[in-house]
C-alpha cells in the first residue's frame, strides 16, 4: 500500500468538500474491495475520505412506503434489522448472504452500489425491488444508477447518502454463490409490488441487468408455472475459470425458479 | 492413571497458548535492530534476466542492501539441494539442475526470487523493490507435463533435455504384460490429479541473524523439521560448520510438508545478516504463499487393472507424469516414486504390478510432498480403478474389495512393489464401515433423494499408507540422502518434574499433549509435570522432524526408549535406597519395589536423589538424563475404509457430502480426541482436492490463474458434513508403541471416496477433480440425455 491522506469528515459536506481538494480522492465506506485494492498496489489515492465518522448516514427507517438505508449501514445491519425483516425479508436475505461475517460487518451498502462490482448482490436487491438512490445531488433510480461493469451514474463528486427501497408485496432473493469469494456467479432478485414485477439479475453479466421474458410472464401470473419454461440465452453472459456462459445461463434460469417459488 | 494416561482424550496442553494469543510465532519475534526483508519476484513464467539495474533500488529512503544472484554467487552460496537421488530407469541419477535462491541467468516461474531489498522497514523495502528495474528477455512458457514433453517445447534447463527429470520405472513390465494377457477383463482409467496450494495459516517467514563476537548465525523460521533445515543450510547452500548455525522454528501454524523444506527466503535472510550486519526478517504475505510454497500432487496418470472373470486382479500397469515444477525442491523426486508407486498394492493381493513415472519440469512453482505426498496419488489411481472396475465387472464395491484384500493370515505381506506390510485386517474395517453407514439402507436413501429431486450416491475408498518414515538402511538403499530415525532427550529434573526435548516438531498435531501423556503414563509422573520441548537445534540432540506421520510412531519411540533408560538407571539407584538388588526391584506408576517386601520408593525420590547423591550406588553417574535415537524396522501401515455419501442438485450441479465414515487402523492410539481431530483434517483436506481446490496456470502466459481466495478455493465448515469416525485396531508389530500414526490418512482417503460416490450418483464411470458445480451439472444433463 502507498501513503496516502486520511480524512475523516464529519458531515457529507465536508465529505463532498475534501473529495473535491483532494488531488486524486477516493471515498472509503467499508472498504472491503478499496483497502485489498489499495494492498495490492492496483489503486494509489492521494486522500482517503473516510465516512466512518458520519453519523447521518447510518440507520434503517420506514418513511412513506419505503425503507430508506443508510449508505454506511452494514451488510450485518441490514440483515439483522427488524424492520427489513419484517417488510422486505428479501433484502434482508440477500444482506445476510454477502461475503463473511467479517465482511458484513465492514462492508455497507452505499460501498457496495458506488463500486458496482459485477459480481455484488445489492445491485440486484436495488433493481430487483426498483429503488432510488439518494446521493448528495439528486436521487437516481436503480434502473439509471447502474450503468455497466464497475460503472455506476455517480459524478466524480458525488456520494451516496442512502437508498430508499419500496416495500414490496413479495420478492425474494436466490443467489448461486462462487464457492471460493462467495460472491453470486448469479444471483436473482424477483419481486412485485409498487415498482411493478421485476426481475433483476447480478453476476451473469457485466453488471446487473433485467430479464424482460420473466417479468412479462410473471406479470401475467406471478407463479411458478409462470416460469415453468422460461428459457435464457448465453449469449453476452460472462464466462471465466468459475462458470462458463452456458452453466449461467442455466443458474439464471435455476435461479429465478426458485426465487419465484420462495417469494410464494 | 486413566484421566491422562495413554489412550485418554486429554484436552490439548498447548491449545491454551494458542487460543488466548500467546503462542509464539517467527513474525511475533522481533530482533533488536532488524531489518526487512522484501523479496523481488518475477512477473513472466519464463524470462532471461539479461541484466539488473538495483541503482534507483539502492538510494530509495531506508534502503540498506539490495542483492541479486550474483552477489551470492561471488560468495559461493551454493544451489538449494534435492536430497533424495532417483536412479532412473536406465541407472542414471535424476536430472538436477541447480536452484539458485536468487535466479543467476533465468526466472523460470511468476514468483521465482529474482533480488532482495533489505530496508529499515518492510514499507520501504516493498517500495524500493519497485524501483529495481529488471531486464527481462521473456521467454515461452510451458505449465502442464503433457506440453512440456512435446517436442519443440521450451526449454527449462540445459541439464534437462526435454525438460524430462527422469524415466523411472517399478516392477518387471514383462511380468506385467502376461498377466494381462491372462486376463478376463481389463478395467482402465485416465487420470488427472489436480495441483493443489497447501495453504497453511501461517504464511512462511525467517529472520535470520549473525553475531560477529562467534562468528555464528541464528535462524529463526517456520520449519517443520529445523535440524534437518540446519544441515542443509550449512553443508549444501552456505558452507558454514554446523556448529556456526542454530535454527529455532518456534509455534508453526501448520505445514501439511509446505514447510518441510529448505526455500530461498529463508536462505538469503541468513546469507544477507551477515552482509548489512543486522537481523533481517522476511514475513511472506497470503500471495507469495500462493507462488512460492511449494505445491502438491499435479500428475497425469494412465493405469490399467487386469481381472480373471471373477474380478480377482491379476496384475497392474500404471503409467504417471508428474509436474516437478520449475525447480527440484528438497524432497521432491522421491514423492512420485518411492511413496508414491510403492503404494500401488493398496490393500490387495495384486501379485503383480508396473510403474513408469516420468517427472516434468515446467514453468511453475516447485511441487513437493503434501499432506499425504504421493500416497493420495496411489491411493487415488487404486481406488478410483477397483470402483471402475466393480462398475464394469457388475460387481458389489465392497465385494470386490473384499475378494481381493490382504487376509490377516498373510502378514507380514510382501508386495510386488518393495514394501513388507506388517500387519492388518482390511476386512473388519470393512465390515464396520459398512455397518456404521447402513450399507444395506443405501437404496432406501437413494429413493428418497430421488424423490426430492436428487441424485444421490455412495463411494468407497479402502486406503494404505507407508507411515512412520522410515528406516534409513531402506531409504538410503532407495537414495535418501538422509538417515530418518528420531531422538529424544529424557531429562528428570531433580525436583520430579520432567523435560523432553524431542526431534520431532508438532506444527498443530498436538504433540505437547500426546508426548506428555506417553511419558506421563510411561514414568509414572503427573502429566502437568512434563514438559515436551522441540523445535531447537540449540537445545535438542540432532532430530529428523515431522511429516509422513512419524512423530508418533519414530519420535514417540524414540521417547520411550529414552524413558525405558531413564527407568533402568533408576532401578540401580533405587536398589541402592532400598539395599535390594536390581533383579529385586520392580517399577509400576512411577514407584519402584522390592518384590515380596514393602519397600518403595518413588521415581521423584530416585531422582531428587541422582543429583543430590549423598547416598548413591558407586558405579552409577549422578544425574538422570537419558538420550535415545530409534530408527524403525519398517514403515507403518495405517489403513483403512472409508465411505461417503453424496447427494447432488442436477439443476445446479451442486454435490453436497451428506454423511461419512471413516474406519482407520491406526494401531494403538494415545489420545483419541487428537487422532479424531487429525482425521477430520486429513479428510476435509481430501474433499478439497476432491471437490473444491484447483490450482491453475494459464497455458500460454504461464500466470497463476487461482493466485488468491478469490480464486482457488479451501474447504470451509459448510462444505463438510459431521464425519462419523469408527476405529479397529492392530498394533504395529515393530515399534515398542504399537502405533501407527494418523496425520495424513484423511487426505489419502478421501478424494477417492468422493470422487466414486459423485460418479456413483450420476451413473458414470469417471470424472476428474475437483467436482465443481459446473462439471458435475454437465455430466449430470449428459447422462440424463443419454437416459432419455
Amino acid at each position: 500500500m502507498y501513503d496516502f491522506n486520511h480524512q475523516r469528515p464529519a458531515s457529507v459536506d465536508a465529505a463532498a468538500a475534501a473529495l473535491d481538494a483532494a488531488g486524486d480522492g477516493k471515498i472509503l465506506a467499508g472498504g472491503m474491495t478499496l483497502i485489498p485494492t489499495m494492498k495490492q498496489r492496483l489503486a494509489s489515492p492521494s486522500d482517503l475520505i473516510d465516512l466512518g465518522a458520519i453519523a447521518g448516514l447510518k440507520g434503517i427507517k420506514e418513511e412513506g412506503g419505503n425503507i430508506v438505508i443508510g449508505a454506511m449501514t452494514t451488510h450485518a445491519k441490514v440483515a439483522g434489522d427488524a424492520t427489513v425483516k419484517a417488510k422486505i425479508p428479501a433484502l434482508a436475505d440477500l444482506a445476510d448472504g454477502i461475503g463473511d461475517a467479517q465482511v458484513r460487518n465492514r462492508g455497507t451498502i452505499g460501498g457496495s452500489i458506488a463500486n458496482n462490482d459485477p459480481a455484488a448482490d445489492y445491485p440486484a436487491g436495488l433493481v430487483g425491488l426498483g429503488a432510488t438512490v439518494h446521493t448528495t445531488k439528486r436521487q437516481i433510480a436503480a434502473d439509471d444508477f447502474f450503468t455497466g461493469m464497475f460503472e455506476t451514474a455517480l459524478e466524480d463528486d458525488e456520494i451516496v447518502t442512502a437508498v430508499a427501497f419500496p416495500i414490496p408485496e413479495k420478492a425474494a432473493y436466490a443467489k448461486f454463490a462462487n464457492p471460493a469469494s462467495r460472491y453470486a456467479i448469479v444471483g436473482v432478485m424477483v419481486s412485485a409490488g409498487p415498482a411493478g414485477v421485476r426481475v433483476a439479475v447480478t453476476g451473469a453479466g457485466p453488471s446487473v441487468y433485467r430479464l424482460g421474458n420473466a417479468e412479462a410472464a410473471l406479470g401475467g401470473s406471478f407463479s411458478a408455472a409462470a416460469v415453468k419454461d422460461i428459457s435464457v440465452s448465453a449469449d453476452g453472459l460472462n464466462s471465466d475459470l468459475h462458470a462458463s456462459s452456458e452453466y449461467r445461463a442455466n443458474l439464471v434460469v435455476v435461479m429465478l425458479k426458485r426465487a419465484v417459488a420462495a417469494a410464494g | 492413571m486413566p484421566d491422562t494416561g495413554i489412550g485418554a482424550s486429554v484436552r490439548r496442553k498447548e491449545d491454551f497458548r494458542f487460543l488466548t494469543g500467546q503462542g509464539r510465532y517467527t513474525d511475533d519475534i522481533n530482533r533488536p535492530g532488524q531489518l526487512h526483508a522484501y523479496f523481488v519476484r518475477s512477473p513472466h513464467a519464463h524470462a532471461r534476466i539479461k541484466g539488473i539495474d538495483r541503482s534507483k533500488a539502492e538510494s530509495s529512503p531506508g534502503v540498506h542492501a539490495v542483492f541479486i544472484g550474483a552477489d551470492m554467487a561471488a560468495d559461493n552460496v551454493g544451489s538449494l539441494p534435492c536430497g533424495w537421488v532417483v536412479t532412473d530407469r536406465h541407472g542414471e541419477p535424476h536430472k538436477a539442475p541447480p536452484h539458485f535462491p536468487l535466479a543467476r541467468d533465468k526466472a523460470r516461474y511468476v514468483g521465482d526470487h529474482v533480488a532482495v531489498v533489505i530496508a529499515k522497514t518492510y514499507a520501504q523495502a516493498k517500495e524500493a523493490g519497485e524501483q529495481v528495474q529488471v531486464d527481462y528477455e521473456e521467454l515461452p512458457a510451458t505449465v502442464n507435463v503433457t506440453a512440456a514433453l512435446a517436442s519443440g517445447a521450451p526449454q527449462l534447463h540445459d541439464e534437462a533435455p526435454g525438460n524430462l527429470c527422469y524415466d523411472w520405472v517399478l516392477g518387471d513390465e514383462a511380468e506385467a504384460d502376461a498377466a494381462f494377457a491372462k486376463a478376463a477383463h481389463v478395467t482402465k482409467v485416465d487420470l488427472i490429479n489436480n495441483r493443489l496450494i497447501p495453504n497453511a495459516m501461517e504464511p512462511r517467514a525467517a529472520i535470520g541473524e549473525y553475531d560477529g563476537g562467534t562468528d555464528s548465525y541464528t535462524l529463526y523460521s517456520t520449519s517443520q523439521n529445523p535440524h534437518l533445515l540446519k544441515l542443509i543450510l550449512c553443508a549444501f547452500v552456505l558452507g558454514l560448520n554446523e556448529n556456526k548455525l542454530r535454527v529455532i522454528a518456534p509455534d508453526v501454524g501448520g505445514g501439511f510438508g509446505s514447510k518441510i523444506f529448505c526455500y530461498a527466503e529463508e536462505t538469503v535472510c541468513t546469507w544477507a545478516a551477515k552482509k548489512v550486519k543486522a537481523p533481517v526478517k522476511w514475513t511472506g504475505d497470503r500471495s507469495e504463499a500462493f507462488t512460492s510454497d511449494a505445491h502438491g500432487r499435479d500428475h497425469v496418470t494412465h493405469a490399467q487393472l487386469a481381472m480373471d472373470e471373477n474380478g480377482k486382479f491379476l496384475g497392474m500397469k500404471v503409467d504417471t507424469t508428474a509436474n516437478m515444477g520449475a525447480y527440484l525442491s528438497s524432497f521432491s523426486t522421491s514423492v512420485p516414486t518411492y511413496l508414491y508407486a510403492t503404494l500401488l498394492a493398496g490393500q490387495y493381493t495384486t501379485p503383480v504390478i508396473f510403474a513408469n513415472v516420468k517427472s516434468v519440469f515446467t514453468n511453475t512453482s516447485p511441487v513437493d510432498a503434501y499432506r499425504g505426498a504421493g500416497r493420495p496419488e496411489a491411493t487415488y489411481v487404486v481406488e478410483r480403478l477397483v470402483e471402475v472396475a466393480a462398475r464394469e465387472m457388475k460387481l458389489d464395491p465392497a465385494e470386490i474389495r473384499r475378494r481381493n484384500f490382504i487376509q490377516p493370515d498373510q502378514f507380514p505381506y510382501q508386495t510386488p512393489v518393495a514394501l513388507q506390510y506388517d500387519i492388518g485386517n482390511y476386512g473388519q474395517s470393512m465390515d464396520k464401515a459398512l455397518e456404521m453407514i447402513d450399507y444395506d439402507g443405501f437404496p432406501a436413501r437413494k429413493a428418497a433423494s430421488e424423490a426430492k429431486g436428487k441424485l444421490r450416491g455412495i463411494g468407497f475408498s479402502a486406503y494404505i499408507e507407508a507411515c512412520g518414515i522410515a528406516p534409513s538402511a531402506v531409504v538410503g538403499s532407495l537414495g535418501a540422502g538422509v538417515g530418518l530415525w528420531e531422538s529424544a532427550q529424557v531429562r528428570f529434573n531433580a525436583t520430579g518434574s520432567v523435560t523432553i526435548f524431542t526431534g520431532s516438531h508438532s506444527h498443530g498435531q498436538g504433540h505437547e499433549t500426546t508426548f506428555s501423556q506417553l511419558v506421563s503414563q510411561t514414568l509414572g509422573v503427573p502429566i502437568e509435570n512434563v514438559e515436551i520441548v522441540h523445535g531447537d537445534t540449540g537445545s535438542i540432540p540432532m532430530g529428523m522432524g515431522t511429516y509422513g506421520s512419524r512423530s508418533l510412531a519414530v519420535g514417540g519411540s524414540a521417547i520411550a526408549r529414552a524413558c525405558d533408560k531413564i527407568i533402568e538407571k533408576s532401578k540401580k539407584i533405587a536398589a541402592h535406597l532400598m539395599e535390594a538388588s536390581v533383579e529385586d526391584v520392580e517399577f509400576d506408576n512411577g514407584t519402584f519395589r522390592v518384590a515380596g517386601t514393602d519397600k518403595e520408593k518413588s521415581i521423584a525420590e530416585v531422582a531428587f536423589t541422582a543429583y543430590v547423591p549423598h547416598n548413591y550406588p558407586e558405579d552409577v553417574e549422578p544425574g538422570l538424563d537419558e538420550t535415545a535415537f530409534y530408527d524403525p524396522l519398517n514403515f507403518t501401515y495405517p489403513a483403512g475404509v472409508h465411505i461417503c455419501e453424496v447427494e447432488i442438485d442436477p439443476a445446479t450441479g451442486v454435490t453436497e457430502i451428506v454423511d461419512w465414515v471413516a474406519v482407520d487402523d491406526f494401531g494403538k492410539i494415545i489420545n483419541p480426541m487428537v487422532v479424531e481431530g487429525q482425521v477430520h483434517g486429513g479428510i476435509a483436506q481430501g474433499v478439497g482436492q476432491a471437490l473444491l481446490e484447483n490450482c491453475v496456470y494459464d497455458g500460454d502466459s504461464g500466470q497463476l490463474l487461482t493466485g488468491s481466495y478469490m480464486d482457488y478455493c479451501m474447504p470451509r465448515a459448510d462444505n463438510l458434513p459431521s464425519f462419523r469416525v469408527g476405529m479397529t485396531e492392530t498394533a504395529c508389530t515393530h515399534n515398542p508403541l504399537g502405533v501407527k500414526g494418523c496425520g495424513e490418512a484423511g487426505a489419502i482417503a478421501a478424494p477417492a471416496a468422493t470422487i466414486n460416490a459423485i460418479t456413483n450418483a450420476l451413473g458414470i464411470l469417471s470424472m476428474d477433480m475437483p467436482a465443481t458445480p459446473e462439471k458435475v451439472w454437465r455430466l449430470a444433463n449428459q447422462h440424463a440425455q443419454a437416459a432419455e
